[in-house]
């Protein structure tokens, strides 16, 4: 009995510890964004709260969160007050299966060790559509209905090449569980230095899982649905105080789960060089070093490239990142199959940077050819 | 009563219930969340007979595209008037009574049949990997001719609405 006791207490232990270090690196990313996108533009961003402004974010939270809750009286009583709910109750669910360590002890470092891990972190990524869909539409506002209508088309779209980008890193890792992939890519590292991580051997399918988590999470350039220059707010124009704390909230969340999946992916996850000091946690540094890694992409992105326009969006989509996903896979599958004299993970990684280039110069500037026809009348899509 | 047979009997009452209320909703928005509800408790079902895999693959096909693309429709074509109820008409109860009916006695005498009162003891899990070796060498055959007819389905809906 004492037994049972010990575990619940263990796993209670865990989940708060992972979900205060959520809201932490929460607070983290939005006071780096600010600051680092400022930098960018030669400002200086919030400095004032705390030393180098680090706890503006918490000011900000506690601002809104005595704020005034307004309700616009077209709005949908119910679902208007769920949706933000429904938008962040998936974002935490999602890092519950991954590992952001090996160990402490005889306790794995990781909530869940589901057997399809990182499936459940599609299926919490599919969900969070309703989230923004909800908002939209029960705002009874039109701006708001445009977000959810863009949105939904975006995610649903972008959620097939983010999946088929997961299928290679399963098919050579041969597993779908979180650990199982992390476990799959240790091992001596090739010609001495390269580590045994997916970023090397599905080089194709990290770009594309990159680029449609970034569509997923609705970051720039791909923040259609919330784009404040055309739709004012987008999703969440009518929401206001705790509500809007709660969107923002989940935004973030969603960065640090995408940056920790494609951490555990593709980056070894918590893998890297320990000395015997405190083995248990340099894994976890190792971790979150990785994870601030693509926080910090995320936050490039945003201050360097111009908002994409929706037939693009949906072009690039459909006609690059699903056709380029799905090609990788099959060559994965022929290589994982074929004999061949080269070793798997060299000639994979060859072909992998080919293709990578491939792709690539699809985001070169078009022709002009290709510009005539694409601002012709009657070629857009709404 | 063991836990897996609660938490069946908790999860087949909410699925009912919002099975229920996704015909009776008199919004159409309503009533497609309430088939969101209903079915992600087959998706639990799913979890409950040990089969994570096409539990969650329920969740993403089902819960995460397939509803979301019936919002994206209904926003797109009568979005400032969701909260319409839907042409109702006799006809349409009839072929929908009938159509319901058909497949519970179907589904009951199907299942009595091939089940009777036969109690399947609980197995492991179902790893992936057997799901996917009996999937694609056992049932390769069904899974095309499903594929074919999603094909034509695909290609069906793209001449519908093209006009050109």
């Amino acid at each position: 009995m004492t037994g049972t006791v010990w575990d619940i207490f263990i796993l209670l232990v865990k989940v708060v510890g992972v979900f205060a270090a959520l809201m932490v690196t929460v607070l983290l990313t939005i006071w780096l964004e600010r600051r680092i996108v400022a930098f960018m533009q030669t400002r200086v961003g919030p400095n004032r709260v705390g030393p180098f402004g680090v706890l503006q974010t918490l000011a900000d939270g506690i601002k809104l969160f005595f704020k005034e809750d307004v309700r616009p009286s077209n709005a949908d009583k119910l679902l208007y007050g769920v949706a933000p709910v429904i938008m962040m109750i998936p974002a935490f669910l999602a890092f519950s299966v991954i590992p952001f360590g090996f160990a402490f002890g005889s306790e794995r470092a990781q909530l869940a060790d589901l057997n399809v891990g990182l499936l459940f972190v599609l299926a919490m990524g599919s969900l969070q559509v309703y989230g923004i869909v909800l908002a939209g539409w029960a705002s009874g506002s039109n701006y708001p209905l445009l977000g959810a209508v863009r949105s939904s088309a975006q995610m649903i779209s972008y959620e097939i090449a983010q999946g088929l980008s997961l299928v290679g890193v399963f098919m050579t890792a041969g597993t779908l569980s979180a650990a199982g992939i992390v476990a799959a890519q240790q091992g001596d590292p090739l010609l001495g230095f390269i580590p045994r991580w997916y970023v090397i051997f599905q080089f194709p399918l990290f770009l594309v899982f990159l680029l449609s988590g970034i569509a997923e999470t609705n970051r720039a350039p791909f923040d259609l649905p919330e784009a404040e220059s055309e739709l004012v707010g987008g999703y969440h124009t009518e929401y206001s105080g705790v509500k809007f704390a709660l969107f923002f909230l989940a935004e973030y969340l969603n960065i640090v789960t995408v940056s920790a999946v494609a951490t555990t992916a593709f980056l070894g996850g918590p893998d890297g060089p320990a000395p015997d000091f405190l083995p248990w946690l340099w894994p976890i540094l190792w971790f979150a070093a990785k994870v601030f890694f693509f926080i910090f992409i995320f936050i490039w992105l945003r201050a360097t490239l111009p908002r994409l326009r929706f037939d693009r969006l949906m072009d690039f989509g459909w006609k690059v990142l699903i056709p380029v996903a799905l090609a990788w896979v099959a060559v994965t599958a022929v290589v994982l199959v074929v004999d061949v004299n080269l070793p798997r993970p060299v000639l994979l990684g060859a072909i992998g940077v080919l293709l990578a280039l491939l792709l690539l110069s699809f985001l070169l500037p078009s022709s002009d050819k290709e510009k005539a026809d694409r601002t012709a009348p009657g070629g857009s899509t709404p | 009563m063991n836990g897996q047979e609660v938490a069946f009997l908790i999860l087949a009452v909410i699925g009912g219930l919002a099975g229920l209320l996704v015909v009776t909703s008199r919004n159409v928005v309503h009533a497609a969340l309430y088939l969101v509800v209903a079915l992600a408790s087959v998706a639990g079902v799913y979890l409950l007979l040990a089969a994570p895999f096409v539990a969650f693959v329920q969740v993403i096909i089902y819960v995460g595209a397939i509803v979301v693309l019936i919002l994206f429709g209904i926003m797109l074509t009568r979005a400032p008037v969701g909260r319409r109820v839907l042409d109702n008409t006799l006809r349409a109860r009839v072929g929908a009574f009938v159509v319901g009916a058909g497949v519970f006695i179907m589904f009951t005498v199907f299942l009595g049949g091939a089940f009777g009162d036969e109690r399947i003891e609980n197995q492991g899990a179902t790893a992936t990997e057997a799901l996917g070796e009996s999937l694609f060498r056992n049932y390769v055959l069904p899974f095309e001719a499903v594929s074919v007819l999603l094909l034509a389905a695909l290609i069906g809906a793209i001449v519908l609405a093209r006009r050109d």
